[in-house]
């Protein structure tokens, strides 16, 4: 496993665009701290984001993943041209004279992938705990460490959508078209959730639609904004209530490994199938 | 002696087309080996098959006996097909660095390989800056890498200049001195003839002929033979019993030769019946000759 890592380590070190990329995205996880410094003080309107509880444990995990999840973009743009690149360089054809098999050069780039997701977590665990230990109310060891499934269910849902990207990387071949196809696949989804939930209902649609893959790994990490005292009390005024379950659900990480398996096996077929 | 790569009843279809044909043979080590066949005649389908990029549709091949699984086996083979692919952002001596971790071998050897393929002091440049010729040359370091037991060459001199030509078919003469088994592909006869002791030759997808490049034909040669009297020559020679069908070339006659027969004794026999020679030439068919002879008649 380490030899597949460091293989595909190798390629990625050396290659510009995606170590730029890398640190890009690193540099925004981290930035995440920024939202601290959000203050509005406009006469007497006095706003100070940090102060409004979003950074208190538990909460924090799951504010701070959500947000940090959008962030993926980036690395996609890394892991989809790191698989549609060997085919354009042509090098995943050398790789295999090498003595490189197929079932090793996916996993290779799955291994990558995982080391990509764990990192992540790893940044945001740190990030938000620093967060947390500044800003939160509640400070006591067993509050610090409740609720950390939204750390593992953020770790899932980069997985499932990086694995997407490998996917698509290997189907279409060329990274802008590959990236292109995932943006269409979404629209796709998403608009056919619409359709589907304004003819039939809201409930029937989600019913369906929580084995998708886009909107599994959104059920994964369910916004946290409403969450918020100070939203619900404002909610409260309007005589709106929410209830809502914002756990994750096991069956929720099941369907996202389902489709992680599915385009992993997926993508091996179709390098196993075709000639090069 | 030992088989190093053995392929049995090979067959690949691209839809219609029949690229490889029940094709067979047997790659012993220490020889150098030529697959010899027109543009789109499957060689390169062949290798990619062997090489683990292409699918077979049926038939079966095996490396070292079968006692290696393919991939595994790739580790101690080295492989040059059509175009060098390399990552381009990388210089050489990174690319090789990945070339070692994929075989599995140490990073010692790549100053050397470097060294034979003289391209030791563009080791740092990227590949893109590399011309084609100084890419062909990095390829067969990299496929050297390992010191391999095998090494495959698929037009390996295809787009280069004279001079680039030139230096790879030096590297390669060096290569076969050392006893590393070669397998060549090429559509270049001069090629195949210059370097190979074996020769395999195809033409869509189906194999005319294997063996060894001096046993290529049966035939015996011929002769090409003036005097002052041609007429008088022809007569004599439908008389002997070695020589079979004769024509004329522009004076020159052409007498093929159906037993062995030395020019000394040809001589001889003409002499003895008062024939004297102005031109006498005893000549084995070039591999040219044998080739088109093959390729077009089957």
């Amino acid at each position: 496993m380490l030899r597949l890592l460091s293989i595909e380590f190798h390629k990625l070190k050396h290659n510009r665009a995606s170590k730029a990329l890398s640190i890009i995205y690193f540099a925004l996880l981290t930035s995440i701290a920024l939202i601290a410094a959000i203050k509005f003080d406009i006469g007497p309107i006095k706003f100070h984001l940090a102060e409004q509880g979003i950074f208190n444990f538990p909460y924090i995990w799951h504010f701070n993943t959500f947000i940090a999840a959008f962030l993926k973009f980036f690395l996609l743009l890394v892991i989809v041209s790191m698989m549609a690149n060997e085919y354009s360089y042509k090098t995943l054809k050398q790789n295999l004279i090498d003595g490189l098999s197929k079932k090793e050069f996916i996993l290779s780039k799955f291994y990558t992938v995982v080391v990509f997701a764990l990192i992540s977590t790893l940044f945001i665990f740190i990030v938000s705990l620093i967060l947390g230990a500044i800003y939160s109310d509640f400070n006591e060891i067993s509050i610090i460490f409740s609720d950390l499934k939204y750390l593992f269910a953020y770790f899932i849902k980069l997985i499932g959508f990086f694995s997407m990207g490998l996917f698509f990387g290997i189907l279409i071949k060329r990274s802008a078209f590959a990236v292109g196809a995932i943006i269409v696949f979404f629209f796709l989804e998403f608009f056919s959730y619409l359709y589907l939930a304004s003819k039939m209902s809201k409930e029937f649609a989600d019913d369906i639609y929580q084995f998708l893959p886009f909107k599994s790994m959104w059920n994964l990490l369910d916004e946290p904004f409403t969450r918020l005292g100070a939203v619900k009390s404002v909610a409260s005024q309007i005589g709106e209530n929410f209830t809502k379950d914002y756990s994750v659900g096991l069956l929720n990480i099941i369907i996202v490994l389902f489709w992680t398996a599915v385009f992993i096996y997926a993508s091996y077929f179709l390098l196993k199938k075709r000639d090069l | 002696m030992e088989t190093i790569l053995s392929i049995k009843n090979l067959d690949k279809k691209y839809g219609k087309v029949h690229a490889v044909n029940n094709l067979s043979f047997d790659i012993k080590k220490g020889e150098v080996y030529g697959i010899l066949g027109p543009n789109g005649s499957g060689k390169s389908t062949t290798l990619g098959i062997i090489l683990n990029v292409v699918n077979r549709t049926s038939g079966d091949f095996n490396w070292f006996d079968g006692k290696l699984s393919t991939h595994e086996a790739l580790k101690k083979v080295g492989a040059i097909i059509e175009r060098p692919n390399f990552y381009p952002y990388m210089s050489a001596v990174q690319n090789l660095q990945l070339i070692c971790k994929i075989k599995g071998v140490s990073y010692d050897k790549i100053e050397e390989k470097l060294k034979v393929v003289n391209l030791f002091e563009r080791r740092n440049s990227k590949f893109k800056t590399y011309s084609l010729g100084m890419k062909q040359r990095l390829a067969i370091a990299s496929a050297l890498l390992n010191d391999p037991e095998i090494l495959i060459l698929d037009e390996p001199t295809n787009g280069l200049d004279p001079q680039g030509i030139h230096e790879i078919r030096q590297i390669i003469k060096e290569i076969a001195k050392n006893g590393t088994t070669i397998l060549l592909a090429s559509h270049l006869l001069d090629e195949v003839e210059k370097v190979c002791s074996h020769v395999l030759i195809i033409r869509n997808g189906v194999k005319l002929y294997s063996g060894r490049v001096d046993e290529m034909t049966t035939s015996n040669g011929y002769f090409e033979l003036e005097s002052e009297n041609n007429k008088e020559l022809i007569k004599h020679l439908e008389n002997h019993s070695s020589i079979g069908s004769i024509k004329e070339e522009n004076g020159i006659l052409i007498a093929n030769l159906t037993s062995e027969l030395s020019a000394s004794e040809i001589n001889q026999f003409l002499f003895n019946n008062n024939i004297t020679l102005s031109h006498l030439v005893k000549r084995k068919p070039s591999l040219e000759q044998q080739f088109l002879d093959l390729t077009n008649n089957n």
